[in-house]
C-alpha cells in the first residue's frame, strides 16, 4: 500500500502551532516545550504519527503548542486515554504530558497499571511541586510541612517520589531531567523516544507564581555538582563539583564516601541501567531524601521487557493464524441451532 | 386449557399441554443454573418458544442451605408465543428446606412440588429458618408432593464408578433434570452432548452426570408417583435458523456483527461488575475477528481507553452497570465535547450505591440521560428481549459513528441473564454501517460540520496533514481552536444539542401494538416488553381498547411520540423505577401520564400489568 520513503526532514518551526503559548512568563514549562519540540524533528517519525496527550493542569496543556495530533482529555485520565489508543494503534508514537497532580494524585492508579502494563508510551511528568492551575495548593509531591493556600499551617502528609513509585511498578524505563538542564533534557527525551514500553521521565520544573524555586537547591549552577549526580550507565557513582565523592554499597544501603585515602572509583557501584532488578534503582531513588546524599539525574532503569500492544497484538495474530479470519455468519451460528421451515 | 390426549405408556398417561413453567431452586452450590440452562436448551432445540429468568444471589457461595445462598432458574416454553418467563409455576423443584421456602409462594395451587428429601434432616431445617418440617407439617397440601431422595437414588445409581461421596452428590442435579424431561417427554440427547463436551478431558464425571440423569428419567418411568407425563409441540415460530441467546451474548455479537459490518476493529474497554461482565468474558473469546478487549483498573480507564481508542479510528465500547456508569459520565463528556463515537452499555441492577447486584432495575434512565455535568445530550437506546440486544448494538453503533457521538445503551439484569430463541439474521439482513475516515487536508477544519448530521469528520492520528489538537475544553466553532467567548459556548452547546436532536430523522415513528386509540395507551421502554405484550392479548379479549407503544429511542424520541399519545384517554407507564420515563413524558409533552412502578429487584409478572389495566379502566 505505501512504498517506503524516507520520512520529510523537519525543523522545531514545523513542531510549533499557530495557538498563542498560554504559561505564566518565566514558566518551565517554555523550556520542555522547546527541547520536545526541537528533538521531535531528529527522531525519524512521520509527523502525523505523533499524538500528544494529556490530562488536566499547566503541563496538560501542552499538546495545543505541539503541531502533532494531540488530545487534551480530562483529569488523571492520559495514561488510560494513551493506553487505549496505543493498543489499538500500535503505529502511533504515543507521548504524554503530566503533571505532578494529574499523573500522581488524581490519576495515580492509571499512572501505575501503565506502568505496570508496560504500554508503548513516553510519559514526561513535569514535578513542580504545587498545583498551578487551581492557583497554589500543595502537591503529592510537596515536600511534608509546605505551606501551600490549602495548608496555611504546613502539610501533614509525607510526599511520593514519583521514581521510586515508578520503579515500584516496576517501570521498564525511568529517568530524570530538569526544565533547565536543556542538553541532558534533549538527551533524555531521546533515550525515552527509543523504548519500547513505558519510558516514564520526572522533569524537575519550576513553578515561578506558585512554587519558585522549588528546585534552586539542586539546579542552580554553584550547587549542581554537589547536589545532583548524573547516571550514565557502565560509569561509577562519583559526584561533587571537583569529582571526588562518590556512592558505594554498604550492606543493603548507599553511602556516600570520598575518593582517596585508599578509597577509589573501583569500590564504587557501577551504574547499571539494565540490572534486571528493580530494587537497585530504587536504592538510587531513595538518595533524594537522604541527606547528605545526592539526586539523581539521568537513566535510572532502561531494561527490554515485552511492550503490552505488541503483546495483544501479538495474541490477535496467533488466534487468526489457528482459528482464521472470523466470519460473522458462522459466528452467529455457532453452538446449538434449529431451523424452522 | 390442557387438550387431554390419552396415550398409554405403560398405565400411564401422556397429556398434550400448550405451555408449563418450570423452576429448578436449590443452593447456589447445587447447579440450578446449568440444570436450567439445559432443560432450556432442550426445550429451544425441540423448537418451543420460551423466556427464561436466572435468580441467583450476589454471594457467589453464601452458607450452604441457607435462605440468601439460594439460586433459582426458571423457565416458560410453550407451542405459542412467549413473551415471559411466566408469573407462576407448574413445576418447582426444590433441593433443600430454603429453597423451598423461599419459592414455594409462586408455585401453582396443585402444582407439582419435586424436593429432595435427604436435605430435609433437622440441621437443613434448622438452616432455612424453619421451624416446623414442612414436609410434614401439611403446609404443602395444596401441591402435588413428591417426596424424593434424590441424594441416597443418585449414590446408589452412580455406586459402581468408584467415586468419592462428594463428587456423586454433585450430581443429583441431573436427576432431578432427568425426572424433569421424562416429564415433558423430552430426550436426553442434547445433554449428553454437552456432558461429553464439557466433561471431554474427565469422561467419568461425564458418564456419573448421565446415569444421573438416566437414572432420574427412570425413577418416573418405574414409581408409581408419577403417573402422567406432558408434551408441548414445538412453536410455530418465523421461518428461519434459531439458537437461544441471552441479553449479554446478543450484544456482544452485535457488537461483533457492527465492527464487521463498519469495517472497522472492535475495542472494548470494561471493568468486571455484575450483571455486566459476560460481555467481557464473551468478546475475549473473538480475537479472530479483531476484536480487542481491555480489562483495565478501574471504570474510568475502561471508558477513558475506550475514548482513546475511538480517537484512534477504533469502533469504540464500554460495558458497566449503574455504579460503574456513574464514575464514566466525566469520560463521557469527554466524548460528547471531543465529539468522539463511544457506545456505553448500561446493564442496569438494583441500586443506589452496590444495591442489588444481581436483581434487575430500570433505574439508570434519568442518569443516562441526564447524569453528567452541563448541557450533555447523548442518544439512549434501550433493548426490549435478549434478542434485541443484538440490534440495539448494531443500531448503537451505526449511530455513534454517523453522528460522532457517545451512545448509551440501557439492557437490564433480567434481559442479560434470561433468553429465548432468536431468529438468526442471514448477512444480507444485517445493515451497513458506513465509516468514513478524513484523509483529504485541503480544507480540513476539525469542527466543520456535516450539514445532514451536523456530524464533525473523523481524522485519525497517523493521516498526514491533519494533525490537530481536540480535548474537554470548549472549542471555537469549526476551527476546534479553544474559545472562551461567550457566544461561541452559546452556539456550541446548541450545535451539540441540536446533533443529537437531529438523530431523530433516524428514529422510526412508533406505531402502538394492540389498538390504534382507544382507552389506553401503556408505554414502555426496556425489558418491560415482555410482560406487557403479554398483557396486552387477555385485557382485548375482554373488549378492553388498549394500545402498547414500546420505546427502542429514548433519546431522541420518536416523532409522532406526542400526537399517539393523544389518541388515548389515558397513558400508563410501567417501569421497574419510581417513574422516570414518565417523568420525561410529562416533562416533555405535558401529558397526565400515569406511573405503574415496580422496584422489587424483579420483572412485572403479566398478571400485575393486567390488573393494572383493570384498576386504571374501571
Amino acid at each position: 500500500m505505501t512504498t517506503a520513503t524516507l520520512p520529510p526532514v523537519y525543523t522545531k518551526k514545523d513542531f510549533q502551532t499557530d495557538q498563542e503559548v498560554r504559561w505564566c512568563p518565566g514558566c518551565g514549562d517554555y523550556a520542555i516545550l522547546s527541547a520536545v519540540q526541537a528533538v521531535f524533528p531528529e527522531l525519524g517519525i512521520p509527523r502525523e504519527k505523533f499524538v500528544v496527550v494529556s490530562g488536566i493542569g499547566c503541563s496538560s496543556r501542552f499538546p495545543y503548542y505541539m503541531n502533532t495530533f494531540g488530545f487534551h482529555t480530562i483529569h488523571g485520565r492520559a495514561p488510560a486515554v494513551a493506553t487505549g489508543l496505543k493498543i489499538s494503534r500500535p503505529d502511533l508514537d504515543v507521548w504524554i504530558a503530566t503533571g505532578d497532580g494529574d499523573a500522581l494524585s488524581i490519576g495515580g492508579n492509571h499512572t501505575i497499571h501503565m506502568l505496570r502494563r508496560n504500554i508503548g508510551v513516553k510519559v514526561l511528568l513535569f514535578n513542580n511541586r504545587i498545583y498551578g492551575l487551581t492557583k497554589g495548593q500543595y502537591s503529592p509531591t510537596s515536600e511534608l510541612g509546605k505551606k501551600a493556600k490549602s495548608t496555611p499551617f504546613g502539610s501533614v502528609d509525607r510526599p511520593f517520589n514519583p521514581l521510586s513509585l515508578a520503579l515500584g511498578a516496576e517501570a521498564t524505563f525511568v529517568a530524570r531531567s530538569v526544565d533547565v538542564f536543556q542538553a541532558h533534557l534533549k538527551t533524555t527525551l531521546k533515550r525515552a523516544a527509543a523504548h519500547r514500553g513505558t519510558a516514564f521521565i520526572e522533569i524537575l520544573q519550576n513553578c515561578n507564581i506558585f512554587n519558585d524555586r522549588a528546585w534552586e537547591t539542586l539546579t542552580e549552577r554553584d550547587v549542581r555538582d554537589d547536589k545532583t549526580i548524573l547516571l550514565e550507565h557502565g560509569q561509577p557513582l562519583v559526584f561533587g563539583r571537583n569529582r571526588d565523592r562518590g556512592i558505594r554499597m554498604n550492606g543493603i544501603n548507599l553511602e556516600v564516601v570520598m575518593l582517596g585515602d585508599g578509597v577509589t572509583e573501583a569500590d564504587l557501584i557501577v551504574h547499571d541501567e539494565r540490572h534486571p532488578n528493580p530494587a537497585y534503582a530504587f536504592l538510587l531513588s531513595r538518595m533524594d531524601a537522604t541527606p547528605g546524599f545526592p539526586t539523581p539525574m539521568g537513566v535510572l532503569r532502561a531494561v527490554d521487557a515485552p511492550a503490552y500492544e505488541r503483546s495483544m497484538n501479538e495474541q490477535l495474530k496467533q488466534v487468526i493464524a489457528k482459528r482464521g479470519k472470523g466470519e460473522i455468519t458462522k459466528l452467529l451460528q455457532a453452538g446449538d441451532i434449529w431451523e424452522v421451515r | 386449557m390442557a387438550t387431554s390426549t390419552e396415550v398409554p405408556q405403560g398405565q400411564k398417561k401422556k397429556e398434550t399441554i400448550e405451555q408449563a413453567v418450570v423452576r429448578f431452586c436449590g443452593d447456589s452450590g447445587d447447579g440450578m443454573q446449568i440444570t436450567g440452562s439445559q432443560f432450556t436448551n432442550t426445550a429451544a432445540l425441540f423448537g418451543n418458544d420460551l423466556a427464561t429468568f436466572p435468580d441467583f444471589p450476589a454471594e457467589i457461595r453464601a452458607p450452604a442451605g441457607t435462605l440468601p445462598g439460594v439460586s433459582g432458574f426458571q423457565i416458560n416454553f410453550s407451542s405459542r408465543d412467549v413473551y415471559t418467563p411466566g408469573d407462576s409455576v407448574d413445576v418447582l423443584v426444590a433441593m433443600n428446606p430454603a429453597a423451598l421456602a423461599t419459592n414455594i409462594a409462586d408455585l401453582k395451587t396443585n402444582g407439582i412440588l419435586i424436593v429432595n428429601t435427604d436435605n430435609f434432616k433437622e440441621t437443613d431445617l434448622k438452616k432455612a429458618q424453619a421451624k416446623t418440617n414442612p414436609l410434614e407439617d401439611h403446609s404443602l397440601d395444596g401441591y402435588r408432593l413428591f417426596k424424593v431422595d434424590l441424594t441416597r437414588l443418585t449414590r446408589l445409581a452412580l455406586s459402581d464408578l468408584g467415586l468419592d461421596a462428594k463428587s456423586m452428590d454433585r450430581c443429583k442435579n441431573f436427576f432431578a433434570l432427568g425426572m424433569c424431561y421424562w416429564l415433558y417427554n423430552r430426550s436426553m440427547d442434547g445433554t449428553y452432548k454437552w456432558l461429553d463436551d464439557k466433561f471431554g478431558s474427565k469422561p467419568v464425571l461425564a458418564e456419573a452426570n448421565k446415569l444421573a440423569m438416566k437414572a432420574g428419567h427412570m425413577y418416573c418411568d418405574v414409581t408409581e408417583a408419577f403417573q402422567t407425563s406432558y408434551e408441548i409441540p414445538p412453536a410455530k415460530l418465523p421461518p428461519g435458523v434459531y439458537r437461544n441467546i441471552s441479553g449479554n451474548t446478543a450484544l456482544a455479537l452485535g457488537f461483533v456483527a457492527a465492527s464487521q459490518k463498519a469495517g472497522i476493529p472492535l475495542f472494548l474497554g470494561s471493568y468486571p461488575i455484575t450483571p455486566a461482565s459476560d460481555i467481557l468474558h464473551e468478546l475475549s473469546m473473538y480475537k479472530e475477528f479483531g476484536v480487542i478487549t481491555f480489562q483495565a483498573e478501574d471504570e474510568i480507564a475502561a471508558v477513558t481507553s475506550s475514548i482513546g481508542a475511538a480517537y484512534g479510528g477504533a469502533l469504540a465500547l464500554t460495558t458497566t452497570s449503574g455504579p460503574g456508569m456513574a464514575l464514566k459520565m466525566e469520560a463521557i463528556g469527554l466524548a460528547i465535547a471531543t465529539e468522539l463515537p463511544l457506545v456505553i452499555c448500561d446493564i442496569q441492577r438494583g441500586g443506589p450505591s452496590t444495591g442489588l447486584p444481581t436483581k434487575t432495575e430500570q433505574a439508570d434512565l434519568l442518569q443516562a440521560l441526564y447524569g453528567r455535568n452541563s448541557e450533555a445530550p447523548v442518544p439512549v437506546l434501550a433493548a426490549s428481549t435478549p434478542g434485541d440486544c443484538f440490534w440495539v448494538a448494531m443500531e448503537a453503533s451505526r449511530i455513534a459513528i454517523k453522528y460522532m457521538v457517545p451512545v448509551i445503551i440501557l439492557s437490564d439484569g433480567y434481559l442479560a441473564n434470561g433468553a429465548e430463541p432468536w431468529k438468526i439474521p442471514t448477512a444480507a439482513e444485517l445493515p451497513d454501517i458506513p465509516v468514513h475516515y478524513r484523509t483529504e487536508p485541503e480544507g480540513f477544519q476539525p469542527y466543520q460540520r456535516d450539514p445532514a448530521t451536523l456530524s464533525r469528520p473523523w481524522a485519525v492520528p497517523g493521516t498526514a496533514g491533519l494533525e490537530h489538537r481536540i480535548g474537554g475544553l470548549e472549542k471555537q466553532d469549526v476551527t476546534g481552536n479553544v474559545n472562551y467567548e461567550p457566544l461561541n459556548h452559546e452556539r456550541m452547546v446548541r450545535l451539540r444539542a441540536a446533533k443529537v436532536a437531529g438523530i431523530v430523522q433516524d428514529v422510526p415513528e412508533v406505531v402502538p401494538a394492540g389498538d390504534a386509540e382507544g382507552d389506553l395507551l401503556l408505554i414502555g421502554w426496556g425489558s418491560t416488553y415482555g410482560a406487557i405484550t403479554a398483557a396486552l392479548g387477555p385485557a382485548r379479549a375482554k373488549g378492553h381498547r388498549v394500545g402498547h407503544v414500546h420505546l427502542r429511542h429514548l433519546n431522541p424520541l420518536p416523532r409522532n411520540l406526542g400526537e399517539v399519545m393523544k389518541r388515548y384517554k389515558k397513558v400508563v407507564v410501567p417501569e421497574m423505577n419510581l417513574g422516570q420515563l414518565l417523568w420525561v413524558l410529562r416533562a416533555k409533552y405535558l401529558v397526565d401520564a400515569e406511573g405503574f412502578n415496580k422496584i422489587q429487584g424483579k420483572p412485572f409478572k403479566q398478571s400485575e400489568i393486567e390488573a393494572k389495566i383493570e384498576e386504571v379502566l374501571a
